[in-house]
């Protein structure tokens, strides 16, 4: 009984906001597929209401006997897409309330998989269903939504980026009252991945078993105050420090995935190493760069104190879990963090500097509010440059807006509970409407022909 | 089943024994007890034997929270692997 050992979890757990993020079941719902949409519907609502039935449950159990808290317990399914496009509806509105039902009756926090693939081109389920998103986000609760746009091994449907940048637009309009809510559902990917338990861009890959389980772990603020041990140290001493916070961040993911797929009888897929950051104090990425001496965040180094960060996170997780996946990487959504929040209040963080900070981290532009009088044809842009990035440089980036209706620069927007709250961010005057026009393809970078 | 319960908070007559006591109670065998007085602090980590207790793991649990409770003190219990799991190859 290693005493120190044990005190200093406890301190991880209580003082340092250490926690499992989400415990999230994938659930391929291939085998519901029928021409008749009620009846696909039923088989849907049945399927994951039976597969999920103890996933509250076993997630409540491990909290209580392990005494790590478990945030978030999820489902995400097959891309809806591809099951809505053998029925002859014209609309998905109806699966969209068939997963929200199906969460409520589970009592988990979010259903992901009212999703497309359309990164080369659309079917016709793809094609309804992109026109079904704003609807079914504003009608739904617990659904979340995401559409590939882009990857390194195809390039870029700039169709699609298009399109998005009108659904974002029309999905603000529908959720106004809740001053765009609807949008934090709705993320835009290029070199989407097929088992991330993160939301809103889960859903659950044509690769994947029919069942599995897959964890996202958390912990900025333990890394933070690791690294308050260190000041003044060399990078070295950083990089270090940051890999040995993140193996016991992560030996924590893996216990908890093996016991939750054990207890549930279902397969464990992943664990992502995300340090993913909320709103609440000692819980943020962004203090994690400035303790490592940048004033606020933002400032120049900021990219440099990410990448670091970021490398180090998955060198120490890897080792510490069977099978890594998902996003893992370092978050940096603007409302979810309040270092964030603060640096964009102070005027250090820009959409430039954040555009940057996607090359090197995990994901992209997330959780950034913009103005609402913004351009479909701007907002597609940003989806055009954020792609850019991935499939240039074959990571996964999301596009997550909140053209939040009658807001201009400086308001700020109230999400609740863990999407925080953001400052509205200035975007470029200029336009890129004729960019935007063109559509068709931006064909595949020449370092994808690897065969 | 093994479970590691630490007891934290200001020191005074009869937290060894209260706890201990409820221990009894709830049919559950100390295997190794640390003890110290750390920053003013009581500080007890105690690893348990549940294996003879009938009851759920939630129910000692609350019967251990709700003892902590009356002698002034924090008492947590959970399973000994999250602390082999992080800190133990």
């Amino acid at each position: 009984m290693n005493v120190n050992n044990i005190l200093e979890t406890i301190k991880m757990i209580e003082e340092e906001k250490l926690d499992i993020r989400t415990i999230t079941m994938g659930i391929s719902l291939l085998d519901c597929i029928d021409p008749d949409i009620d009846k696909a519907c039923s088989k849907i609502y049945d399927k994951i209401t039976s597969s999920a039935k103890d996933l509250v449950k076993v997630g409540n159990e491990i909290e209580t006997e392990f005494g790590i808290p478990i945030v978030n317990k999820r489902v995400s399914v097959t891309p809806i897409s591809i099951i809505g496009g053998a029925t002859d509806a014209d609309n998905y509105l109806k699966f969209a309330e068939t997963l929200d039902r199906a969460a409520e009756t589970l009592g988990v926090d979010f259903i992901g998989g009212f999703s497309a693939l359309v990164h080369k081109g659309y079917t016709k389920g793809d094609e309804i269903l992109i026109k079904s998103i704003p609807e079914a986000l504003a009608k739904t609760k617990k659904v979340c939504s995401s559409v590939n746009v882009g990857s390194s091994k195809c390039g870029i449907n700039m169709d699609a980026v298009k399109q998005m940048g009108e659904i974002i637009k029309q999905t603000a309009e529908l959720t106004k009252d809740t001053q765009g809510l609807g949008c934090a559902k709705l993320v835009v990917f290029a070199n989407a991945v097929e088992d991330n338990p993160f939301m809103a861009g889960a859903f659950h890959g044509v690769g994947e078993a029919d069942k599995v389980i897959n964890v996202g772990v958390s912990g900025p603020g333990v890394v933070k105050i690791a690294l308050e041990k260190v000041k003044g140290e060399s990078f070295d001493v950083v990089a270090e420090t940051i890999k040995k916070t993140a193996f016991k961040i992560t030996r924590m993911g893996q216990l908890v995935a093996l016991e939750a797929s054990n207890r549930l009888g279902v397969p464990f897929g992943i664990v992502d190493l995300s340090l993913a950051p909320t709103p609440a104090i000692g819980d943020s990425v962004a203090h994690i760069l400035e303790e490592m001496g940048l004033e606020v965040v933002g400032t120049h180094g900021t990219t440099a104190a990410l990448a670091l960060l970021n490398d180090a996170v998955k060198k120490g997780g890897v080792m510490a879990c069977g099978h890594v996946g998902g996003l893992s990487g370092a978050f940096i959504p603007v409302s979810e963090d309040a270092g964030m929040i603060d640096a964009v209040m102070k005027g250090s963080l820009n959409l430039e500097k954040l555009e940057a900070m996607t090359a090197i981290c995990s994901v992209g532009l997330d959780m950034i509010a913009i103005p609402g009088d913004t351009s479909a044809s701007t907002i597609a842009a940003m989806i055009a440059d954020e792609s850019a990035i991935g499939v240039i440089n074959n990571k996964t980036t999301a596009v997550r807006l909140i053209p939040a209706p009658g807001t201009k620069v400086g308001d700020i927007v109230h999400f609740g509970g863990l999407l925080g709250y953001a400052p509205v961010m200035p975007t470029n005057k200029f336009s890129s409407f004729d960019f935007i026009q063109r559509g068709g393809r931006i064909p595949a970078p020449i370092h994808s022909f690897k065969n | 089943m093994k479970a590691i319960l630490t007891v934290l908070g200001q020191d005074k007559v009869g937290i060894i024994a209260g706890i201990s006591h409820e221990l009894q109670e709830l049919n559950i065998n100390i295997l190794d007890v640390n003890q110290t007085i750390m920053q003013g602090y009581f500080t007890m980590i105690m690893m348990l034997d549940l294996e003879k207790s009938g009851k759920s793991f939630e129910d000692i649990k609350n019967s251990l929270v709700l003892k902590g409770e009356s002698l002034g003190v924090n008492v947590k219990i959970q399973r000994e692997e999250i602390f082999n799991s992080m800190h133990t190859l």
